[in-house]
């Protein structure tokens, strides 16, 4: 199917989402659309899936115009997408997700379950995409789950796939597996669109890249011919320095030292096994990991959020749990959360209040109970002026920010303090390319001032480029920490479950068991 | 940024997002505590001219207008006139016209045409006041506290329990305790609702309905038991309240220091609320749990305060109830239904201390009103009921009243962010 | 530490304190002594076979219930039941009650056909208010407004059934005042995206001021109209002779049998229909719904006005077959119980059935204790359906799983 997008302009109050896009799918190619977070992508294929309805231009399939009112209209044109955060019932059986809208029934309009997972069985035979009819979605790995997204496409006989973001909740063999799929799709005779803002996966797998930035189509480019640094150049729109200067950490006493952590959920189900992890004055430990592999919970744990139910966690040999989480953000914890929207602001209070959070009734915030507004106000301008926070006034509301703004609300929050320890979860996750060098150079900088960082990240590039020392987290074991440098395929085998051993043979690494061999190990390195 | 760049454009979903964000907000901002050191005066035009005002006294126009049919409709003489209105229609809408005009004449002259309507007013509108702000205080931590109406019975009960029992006492020394008791019996009776919800997570509109028919259940057996009446009595009225316990008249009429009590109050949330640390806690609380307790601050304490803070605010209102116009003895019926009101004042305060406080007034005048309605127009009382809830209903629906009236400038109203059901 | 584990942990505890209660206070002390159960109905119209009534020895069937209650607790303590804590905790609660009752009515008769009749009654406006707040829950709008639903539908019901002198007829206008409330919660919280709860307090406040007024309005000036015909029972051939079951089951009024059919109508219809599984999908996770061209607000629109039919029909059951008048406020809290019983019944008909005859039992048997001494002044007894309300919902519910998007308005741009 040949699809051609002409002049497709969409405008949310305050800013132009995309601006007289035009783009042409041909029958039978995997098209990549590139662009950093905020280039407007994800809007662009909302409005091809009829989510969104475009203010001007058209849509073409195969030469004639369609009007796509809602994704009923797109599912007829044969169009099918793979979205970002899967449309997936997590309660429902995979057949039940697969023919929803869609369902076969008996009379009476009750449903027919065996046909509805015969159906399903055959389809995922046909395409080479196995999967069981009967499972329940949320008990299913996130690859699986998004097997199920490109089968509930293929169902509907979709003949152009949308794929949004699909690597983001891959480990580096689950992407190389989704891409053999969306080879085989494509040798099928299936259009694909591939939404994705990193270049290495374009081009690993595009036949021809559009760069989009802000709002704008800004160039095609042929994966094979085209260098990372001139798509990335396209991508910004100026020069990017794509490595974080850092010089080699002079790491000290050890600072956070956790072992033997154990977490169970609420099933009685591991999340965190028998952990060990210690983080040293002026190094950055850096954790990778595909999400929802127990990081949460660990950063739960070492931040006091959570108390484990087995093993210790101490602060400068301090015990955690001797201490209100109050105490520790005010006296040696700086965190930033992983979803800063949920965790890390009070969307509707202003950015000054914000900057507040974690000493709201403290001085010289608050005095004798009473908060004292002209020191927050203060506060506010100078942390606005220090961690160049775009923004009209510190008392706009922290949720009308862009999302690299608001992390750098939470960013001047917590680096603001006189921390022993920084955690920072995904510190750059849907942040602009502009901010994530920003927000780098701090991290950095916290370390070269002696500061202990712990970093939680899914990026496995941001990973190799802020770390002085990684360790990878599956199923809630922690492999690691292996000093730097790594091979990053290494890293990337251990994230889908490798074991050490096996992939970096004799390799010294550096676990983190008592502290004493840790200390062993700087002396024999110094 | 190095290269000075122009701001980047915001992503459109983070652009989606901060609308919806924009739309479940708890509190309009139009008056935000980070204007603190703005005059008052700044930020009472700021209020008075804001949209929220547009959307509160439209609301009141459309209800009065509802009303104004179901006056005509309910009206004698214009229904037997409605029968044959396609013959003569002039006999309906006269006949409607002075039944809407005589009952909504009497409805204003009752509540504020005479210095004795005035000061029934206000003292209607002092247990009014107090209810209201025991709605908005939890409701500025995400939570909505159904049970003034118990908070009312158990403070009452205890106020006017130490009001008569003890004797002998100076004014100084046993009024003050007689409201302290009112405060503390409220008080507990919100504690409970408070405690469920931060151990077992039981959804306080729940607990709270229930409180208050066990309340009025205790009620009425303590008006059985001889503790309350005295012996030998069995008809169901308290022992009457002495004069060292009873508040004081003001202006020489029947409105006593209540209306003072009520104000007070009023002042200290205001300052809790909008200048304290622990009105902040209490707000970020409400409008991002998971932000607030990341940020060290207890969701827990948050809960059990201001739903205690509700009771205490509610027992008040029961106390100076008791103290006052029922100190001759509290009866079943004397809390007369302010709980509940009180959910209809702060919805249309919105849930601040100043719109409180100015809704509190306006059904304490509607309340009055409506008497003077009912004696003169033969209106039923209760349409004073169906008025304040048509103009909540508009207040509580911004959206439906800017569709009806063509408003721009969508605005969040009262919006709680909590799921029913939702627990630990 | 696991919440599963604590919460059964807890609910075994409680259930060994109610069991060591029922063998320590109600059997040993009571040796000897016989409660008379009388297992015909003075209530229902069929004499049926007459059995007469059983001699109960109190020592040696409340013992029995109390080691029941023991066994109960030692389920909960020992194996890990997740799924099933609510059940067998209400199982214990129950037993209790029953050995409450035997107890209470020691030397006298406890007529517990007609407890159980009267149970099954009393559950009835609970479990059609619950059903409602089911069915607008799994397409996630919170329905808090049941109290209000039930009170327009007991106006409207009464008022028509006093002019048309047909129940029916009454019962009709009983769903339409249901339904026009659901209608106005639809609009606020659909159309509109006001809070849901904050919608459904105010159409409580607002059904309650206009039945209020337009009661002393009109209906104290006119009693005719407020005389309406009621639903009597209806014997159903052959079934209603049997004896103890027929006059509990089968020698009800109709409005009992919709109730009961709707209970398992709509467990199959949401769990075994597509329309079922859409409701299902839209409430928990809206836009995956939208994607495959399900519309949300249509299935929203469709449960919301389906609820309003069943809380309509529970009001109507109020005034026109419970009683046979209106009163003001006459729900009473029903509508907040029902949403209690719909939460124990973790959204499902069967189960919020289940709780709404527990609280049902709870209800009936305050007023059947009326007749007996069991040392609390009588009129406190009347706090009990309440107090147990209370209980359930901070213990029995424990963690729910709410449908995905409860709650949350849904706007496609």
């Amino acid at each position: 199917m040949e699809l051609e997008l002409r002049g497709i302009t969409k405008r949310f109050p305050g800013v132009i989402a995309n601006d007289h896009v035009d783009l042409r799918v041909t029958d039978g190619e995997i098209h990549g659309l590139l662009g950093e977070n905020g280039a407007g992508k994800s809007t662009l294929m909302n409005i091809l899936y009829g989510l969104y309805s475009a203010d001007e231009g058209e849509i073409l399939i195969d030469g004639s115009p369609v009007e796509l009112d809602g994704p009923a209209d797109a599912i007829a044109a044969g169009i099918g997408m793979v979205h970002q955060h899967f449309m997936l019932v997590p309660v429902f059986t995979v057949a039940e997700n697969i023919t929803l809208g869609t369902e076969m029934v008996r009379p009476g309009g009750r449903l027919d379950r065996s046909a509805a997972d015969d159906a399903v069985r055959e389809l995922s035979v046909r395409h080479g995409l196995p999967v069981e009819p009967d499972a329940v979605v949320e008990n299913l790995p996130v690859g699986l789950q998004q097997r199920v997204e490109i089968l509930k496409a293929l169902y509907r006989d979709a003949q152009l796939l949308i794929l949004d973001e699909p690597t983001a909740v891959l480990t580096p063999p689950e992407a190389d597996d989704l891409f053999e799929a969306m080879a085989s799709l494509r040798d099928d005779g299936r259009s694909l669109v591939f939404i994705s803002h990193k270049l290495r996966e374009h081009r690993a797998i595009a036949d021809r890249i559009s760069v989009l930035r802000r709002g704008r189509i800004v160039g095609t480019a042929d994966p094979r011919e085209a260098s990372e640094q001139e798509l990335a150049d396209l991508m910004v729109g100026r020069p990017v320095d794509l490595v974080v200067d850092k010089t080699p950490s002079a790491a000290g006493d050890v600072v956070l030292e956790a072992r033997g952590l154990g977490v169970v959920d609420d099933e009685g189900s591991p999340l965190l096994t028998d952990v060990d992890l210690a983080v040293r004055r002026g190094e950055i430990v850096a954790v990778a990991g595909v999400e929802g592999n127990g990081q949460g919970t660990l950063v739960a744990c070492v931040t006091g959020l959570r108390s484990p139910d087995s093993g210790s966690v101490t602060l400068r040999g301090t015990d955690l749990s001797a201490t209100s989480r109050v105490d520790l953000l005010r006296g040696g914890i700086g965190h930033v959360p992983e979803d800063r929207n949920r965790d890390g602001l009070v969307g509707p209070m202003s950015i000054a209040e914000n900057l507040i959070l974690d000493h709201w009734d403290a001085e010289p915030y608050a005095s004798r109970g009473l908060l004292q507004f002209a020191t927050i106000r203060r506060h506010a301008d100078e942390a606005v002026e220090a961690y160049d926070i775009r923004t009209p006034s510190s008392a706009t509301s922290a949720g009308s920010l862009s999302g690299g703004n608001q992390q750098k609300v939470v960013v001047a929050r917590e680096f603001d303090k006189d921390n022993d320890l920084l955690v920072a979860a995904q510190p750059t996750r849907g942040v602009d390319v502009g901010s994530i060098e920003y927000i780098h150079k701090r991290i950095v900088q916290e370390r070269d001032g002696g500061t202990a960082v712990l970093i939680v990240s899914s990026e496995l590039d941001e990973v190799l480029a802020l770390a002085d020392r990684v360790a990878v987290m599956f199923h809630g074991r922690l492999m690691g920490p292996f000093d730097m440098p790594i091979d990053k395929s290494a890293i990337g085998q251990m994230m889908a479950g490798a074991d050490p051993a096996d992939i970096l043979g004799d390799r010294p690494a550096t676990p983190d068991g008592p502290t004493a061999d840790v200390d062993a190990i700087d002396e024999e390195q110094s | 940024m190095t290269d000075g760049s122009p701001q980047p454009a915001p992503d459109a979903d983070d652009e989606v997002r901060r609308l919806e964000q924009e739309r479940a907000a708890v509190v309009d901002q139009d008056v935000r505590r980070t204007t603190g050191d703005e005059t008052l005066v700044q930020r009472l035009v700021d209020a008075v001219t804001g949209p929220n005002v547009v959307v509160t006294l439209l609301a009141i126009v459309l209800a009065l207008v509802i009303g104004a049919v179901l006056i005509a409709v309910s009206d004698a003489e214009a229904r037997t006139s409605l029968a044959y209105v396609f013959a003569r229609p002039g006999d309906f809408f006269g006949a409607a016209w002075t039944a809407i005009s005589d009952s909504y004449g009497a409805l204003a002259k009752g509540a504020v045409g005479s210095r004795n309507g005035i000061t029934e007013s206000l003292l209607a509108a002092t247990p009014l006041i107090l209810t209201g702000l025991a709605v908005a205080l939890p409701f500025r931590a995400g939570l909505f506290n159904i049970g003034g109406e118990g908070q009312v019975i158990a403070g009452g009960m205890v106020a006017s329990w130490v009001g008569f029992s003890a004797s002998g006492l100076p004014l100084v020394v046993h009024l003050p305790l007689a409201l302290a008791a009112g405060i503390v019996g409220g008080a507990l009776m919100g504690w409970i609702p408070g405690v469920l919800k931060t151990r077992t997570g039981a959804h306080e509109v729940i607990t709270t309905i229930m409180l208050n028919n066990i309340a009025r259940i205790a009620l009425s057996y303590a008006l059985t038991s001889a503790i309350f009446l005295g012996p030998n009595n069995v008809n169901p009225r308290g022992l009457s309240v002495p004069d060292s316990a009873r508040l004081p008249r003001l202006f020489d009429s029947r409105l006593n220091a209540g209306i003072i009590v009520a104000i007070v109050a009023a002042i200290l949330l205001y300052y809790l609320m909008e200048r304290s640390s622990r009105g902040f806690e209490i707000e970020a609380v409400g409008l991002n749990p998971h932000a607030a307790s990341s940020a060290g601050m207890s969701v827990a304490r948050a809960t059990i305060f201001t739903l205690a803070g509700a009771g205490a605010l509610a027992g008040l209102a029961g106390a100076v109830l008791g103290l006052g116009v029922a100190a001759g003895g509290i009866t079943t019926g004397f809390s007369a239904g302010v709980g509940f009101d009180g959910i209809t004042v702060a919805l249309l305060g919105r849930a601040r201390v100043p719109g409180t406080v100015a809704a509190g007034l306006l059904f304490g005048a509607l309340s009055i009103g409506g008497r003077a309605m009912q004696a003169q127009a033969g209106i039923n009382l209760d349409l004073v009921g169906v008025l304040q809830a048509l103009i909540i209903l508009f207040v509580a629906a911004p959206a439906l009243v800017q569709a009806l009236f063509r408003l721009k400038r969508a605005r969040p109203g009262v919006t709680p962010g909590m799921t029913a059901g939702e627990s630990a | 530490m696991n919440p599963h584990v604590t919460r059964s942990r807890r609910f075994g505890v409680v259930a060994a304190v109610l069991g060591a209660l029922v063998i320590g206070f109600f059997a040993l002390p009571n040796a000897g002594v016989i409660t008379e159960v009388s297992l015909e109905s003075r209530l229902a119209g069929a004499d049926g076979s007459r059995i007469g009534s059983i001699d109960v020895p109190i020592l040696v069937v409340t013992l029995l219930i109390g080691l029941a209650v023991l066994a109960l607790a030692a389920l909960l303590l020992t194996v890990r039941l997740p799924d099933h804590v609510n059940v067998v905790g209400g199982a214990a609660v129950g037993l209790f009650v029953v050995a409450f009752l035997l107890w209470a009515a020691r030397g006298d008769t406890l007529f517990a056909v007609d407890l159980a009749r009267l149970s099954l009654r009393s559950a009835v406006p609970l479990t059609l208010g619950a059903l409602a707040g089911v069915l607008c829950e799994r397409a996630a709008v919170v329905n808090i407004a049941i109290e209000g639903q039930l009170l327009a539908g007991a106006f409207t019901a009464v008022v028509v059934a006093s002019v048309t002198a047909s129940p029916m007829a009454g019962a009709g206008a009983g769903i339409l005042g249901g339904v026009v409330i659901a209608a106005m919660l639809g609009l606020l919280s659909i159309k509109f995206s006001t809070d849901q709860i904050v919608a459904g307090v105010v159409l409580i406040v607002f059904a309650a001021g206009l039945t209020s007024f337009l009661a002393s309005q009109w209906l104290s000036t006119s009693p005719e109209m407020n005389s309406p015909a009621t639903f009597s029972a209806v014997e159903i051939a052959g079934l209603s002779s049997i004896p103890v079951l027929g006059p509990i089951l089968f020698d009800q009024s109709l409005l009992v049998y919709a109730t009961l059919v709707a209970v398992v109508g709509l467990q199959v219809a949401i769990f075994r229909t597509r329309w079922g599984l859409r409701l299902r999908a839209v409430g928990e996770h809206p836009k995956a719904a939208d994607t495959v061209g399900i519309n949300v607000s249509r299935t929203r629109w469709l449960a919301v006005l389906a609820g309003g039919v069943l809380a309509g029909l529970g009001g109507a059951f109020l005034s026109i077959d419970a009683a046979s008048s209106f009163t003001e406020d006459m729900s009473a809290g029903k509508g907040f119980i029902a949403l209690a019983a719909m939460l124990a019944g973790r959204y499902n008909p069967r189960g919020a059935f289940g709780a709404a005859m527990l609280f049902g039992l709870a209800e009936a048997s305050a007023r059947a204790l009326q007749g007996f001494d069991v040392g609390i002044p009588s009129q406190l007894l009347l706090a009990i359906p309440y107090v147990v309300t209370i209980i359930v919902v901070s213990g029995l519910i424990g963690r729910l799983r709410i449908p995905g998007a409860s709650g949350q308005h849904y706007a496609t741009e």
